[in-house]
C-alpha cells in the first residue's frame, strides 16, 4: 500500500486543508507521498516536505497547473496515481473539480467527503445532507477519495524532512483557458479554519447590515463571517460565504447563527461545531434544535448589545 | 446547437428522511420524490439558451426506475423537446451513470451537456465531471453564469475563494450551481403539451456499458444527534454561559 495526497495550495504556501488530508492518509498506515502540482510552487513543495508523516514530495512545476484546471490536473494525477493504492485530496472546490476526472481516467469510483477511515478499503461518508451516514467498501485497486477537513485534525506542519522529487508535466488540454478570477478579499480568518464563525441569514436584510451589524461582532471575536444560501442569493455577501450542504462545511469552537432559520441544508454545513449559538426572533425556528444556547429576539437589538458586552 | 441535460429523480429536498431499520439505506418508498434541484437549474439554463435562439433542441436523459418518467415529464413541461429513459432498477453509481451518459452522447452528438453540480441524495458531485473525462471534453463546473458565442462557452464558476471565469471550446460539459438561474414552474398548458412529447426508452444492455457498482454500502446509520440546548433570556446570561460553561470566549 502507498498513499498519494494531492496538495491544496496557492503555489507559495499550502492551504490548511492539506494538513487534514495528511491526517486522513496516516489512518491508512501506508507511506505517504504528496503531489504538489503548481507553477513556481517551490514554497508549497517545501512546506509539504516539512509536514510530519510525509515520506516524499513529488513536485511538478508548469504553467499548465497555475490555475489547477481539471483538464490539466487530471491526466497528471492519473499518471502519477498508477504507483499508488490510495489517492486522497481534501474536499475543496479545486479537488471537487478534478478528482472525479482522475477517477474516471483510472476507471475507478470516487468516494466523496470521507469523514472516517475504517480500513484500507472501507470508508465512512455523510449522505442526504448529513442526515445519514454511509459506510462503504471499495472494490477498486486504486481508491480515489476526497476527505472532509472538519473530520480530521491537521497534521503537524513541521517536523518532517521528506525528499522533493521533480516530476514531469503532462501536455495541457487545448480547449480551455483561464480568463480571470474575483477573489473575496478578507483580513478575517479563513471560514473553514476559523475558531469562531458568525453567520448571517436572510433576516440581515442587506449587505449594509452585514457590515454594520455582523462585522463588529466578528471583529470582537476574531471570527470568520459565514452566511446562509438565502443571504448569498440575495447578494448580501459573496458566494464563498455560504455554509451548508452545497457550500462550505465548518466545525469551529463557536458558531453563532444570526437570523438563520436552520434548514437541513444549512445544518449540514455547521452542525458539527463545538458550541452553537442561535439568535432568532421565532422561538420555533429549527435552528434552536441544534443550538446549545438560543436567544429569542430581534437580531438588530441583540447583536449590537452582544458586541458591546463582549470583552467588557 | 443541441443540448443534452441530465436529470435525476431524488427524495424531495424538503423531506426529513428515515433510515431503514436494517441499516440497508434510506427509505424511499412512499416518500415525495422530485427532480434533483440542481437538475431543475440545468434544464432551466438549457431552456433559456433555446429561448435566446442559441440552442435548437433540448434532450433530457435519466437513468432510473420506471417512475423516473415523471421527472422527465417535468423537464419536458419546463421546455425540453424530448426525453430518454434508461430504465435501471439496480444501484447506480456515478462512474456507471457517466459511462451510460457517454454512450447516449455518442448517439445524440450534442454540442453541450448540462448536468447538476450534485445530486442531493448521495451528495457525490461526480457524474458530470466523470462524463467530461470519458469524453475528453473540457468542463465548466459549479457554473453561476454561462454565455455561449461562436462555439465557445464563457463560464463563471463558484470556487472556494470567490469566483473564476473560464473559456471552454464546445463540445463541453457544464455543471449547474445554485445561482446559475432560478428555475421556472411549469404552467398547466405546458404540462399538457409535455404529455405529447416523446420519451424514448433505451435499455442499458443496448448501450453496452458496465453499470456494476464499484463499491458496496455496508450500512447506513443516523448521524450522532446533538444534545438539546437551552434558551437563555438575555445577552448577559449568554455571555456568562459562553465564558464560564462552554469556555469558548
Ligand atoms: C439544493 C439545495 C441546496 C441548498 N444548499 C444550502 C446551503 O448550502 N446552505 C444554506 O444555508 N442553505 C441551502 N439551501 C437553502 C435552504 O433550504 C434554506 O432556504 C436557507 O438556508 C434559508 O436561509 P435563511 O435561514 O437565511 O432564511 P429563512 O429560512 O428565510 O430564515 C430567516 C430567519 O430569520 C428569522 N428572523 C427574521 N427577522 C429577524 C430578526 N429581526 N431578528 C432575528 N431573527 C429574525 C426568521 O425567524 C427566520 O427563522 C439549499 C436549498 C436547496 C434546495
Ligand atoms: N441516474 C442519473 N440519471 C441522470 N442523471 C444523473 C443520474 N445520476 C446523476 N446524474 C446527473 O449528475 C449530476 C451529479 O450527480 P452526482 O454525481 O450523483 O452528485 C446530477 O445533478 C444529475 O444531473
Amino acid at each position: 500500500m502507498k498513499s498519494l495526497v494531492i496538495a491544496e495550495h496557492d503555489h507559495k504556501a499550502l492551504r490548511p486543508a492539506t494538513l487534514n488530508a495528511i491526517t486522513a492518509a496516516t489512518k491508512l498506515g501506508a507511506p505517504i507521498s504528496v503531489l504538489v502540482a503548481g507553477f513556481q510552487a517551490d514554497g508549497a513543495a517545501q512546506a509539504a516536505a516539512a509536514i510530519t508523516g510525509v515520506a516524499e514530495v513529488l513536485h511538478v512545476d508548469d504553467a499548465a497547473y497555475e490555475h489547477f484546471l481539471a483538464e490539466n490536473m487530471a491526466p497528471l494525477i492519473a499518471a502519477v496515481a498508477k504507483d499508488f493504492t490510495h489517492v486522497i485530496a481534501p474536499s475543496v472546490s479545486n479537488s471537487k473539480n478534478f478528482m472525479p476526472r482522475v477517477a474516471a481516467l483510472l476507471d475507478v469510483a470516487q468516494i466523496s467527503d470521507v469523514i472516517a477511515v475504517e480500513s484500507a478499503d472501507t470508508f465512512v461518508r455523510p449522505i442526504y445532507a448529513g442526515n445519514a451516514i454511509a459506510t462503504v467498501q471499495s472494490a477498486d485497486a486504486i481508491k480515489v477519495l476526497t476527505v472532509r477537513g472538519t473530520a480530521f485534525n491537521p497534521a503537524p506542519a513541521t517536523g518532517g524532512s521528506a525528499t522533493i522529487t521533480k516530476t514531469a508535466a503532462q501536455p495541457a488540454h487545448a480547449s480551455v483557458s483561464f480568463v480571470g478570477q474575483e477573489l473575496s478579499q478578507s483580513v478575517r480568518p479563513e471560514l473553514t479554519a476559523a475558531k469562531v464563525v458568525v453567520s448571517g441569514g436572510r433576516a440581515l436584510g442587506s449587505a449594509e447590515n452585514f457590515k454594520t451589524i455582523l462585522e463588529p461582532l466578528a471583529d470582537k471575536l476574531n471570527a470568520a463571517i459565514g452566511a446562509s444560501r438565502a443571504a448569498v442569493d440575495a447578494g448580501y455577501v459573496p458566494n464563498d460565504y455560504q455554509v451548508g450542504q452545497t457550500g462550505k462545511v465548518v466545525a469551529p469552537s463557536l458558531y453563532i447563527a444570526v437570523g438563520i432559520s436552520g434548514a437541513i441544508q444549512h445544518l449540514a454545513g455547521m452542525k458539527d461545531s463545538k458550541v452553537i449559538v442561535a439568535i432568532n426572533k421565532d422561538p420555533d425556528a429549527p435552528i434552536f434544535q441544534v443550538a446549545d444556547y438560543g436567544l429569542v429576539g430581534d437580531l438588530f437589538q441583540i447583536v449590537p448589545e452582544l458586541t458591546k458586552a463582549i470583552g467588557d | 446547437m443541441k443540448i443534452l441535460v441530465t436529470v435525476k429523480r431524488v427524495v424531495d429536498y424538503s423531506v426529513n428522511i428515515n433510515i431503514k431499520a436494517d441499516q440497508s439505506g434510506v427509505e424511499t418508498a412512499n416518500v415525495k420524490m422530485s427532480m434533483n434541484p440542481f437538475d431543475e437549474i440545468a434544464v432551466e439554463e438549457a431552456v433559456r439558451l433555446k429561448e435566446k435562439g442559441i440552442a435548437t433542441e433540448i434532450v433530457v436523459v435519466t437513468l432510473g426506475v420506471a417512475q423516473a418518467q415523471e421527472t422527465l415529464r417535468t423537464a419536458l413541461a419546463m421546455g425540453a423537446d424530448r426525453a430518454i429513459l434508461v430504465p435501471c432498477d439496480g444501484e447506480l453509481q456515478p462512474l456507471g451513470v457517466a459511462k451510460a451518459l457517454r454512450a447516449i452522447v455518442d448517439k445524440e452528438k450534442p454540442d453541450l451537456v448540462i448536468t447538476g453540480k450534485q445530486a442531493i441524495d448521495a451528495d457525490n458531485s461526480q457524474t458530470g465531471v466523470m462524463l467530461a473525462a470519458l469524453l475528453g471534453w473540457p468542463q465548466g463546473t459549479f457554473a453561476s453564469k454561462l454565455e455561449i458565442a461562436d462555439g465557445v462557452a464563457t463560464v463563471a464558476r463558484e470556487v472556494d475563494g470567490g469566483q473564476e471565469t473560464l473559456k471552454i471550446k464546445l463540445p463541453a460539459v457544464i455543471t449547474a450551481d445554485l445561482r446559475l438561474n432560478e428555475p421556472r414552474y411549469a404552467t398547466l398548458p405546458n404540462i399538457m403539451k409535455a404529455k405529447k412529447k416523446p420519451i424514448e426508452e433505451i435499455k442499458p444492455e443496448a448501450l453496452g456499458v458496465d453499470l456494476a457498482p464499484h463499491f458496496k454500502t455496508l450500512k447506513v446509520t443516523s448521524p450522532p444527534q446533538r444534545a438539546g440546548g437551552i434558551k437563555v433570556t438575555d445577552v448577559a446570561t449568554l455571555i456568562d454561559k459562553l465564558k464560564n460553561e462552554a469556555k469558548v470566549i
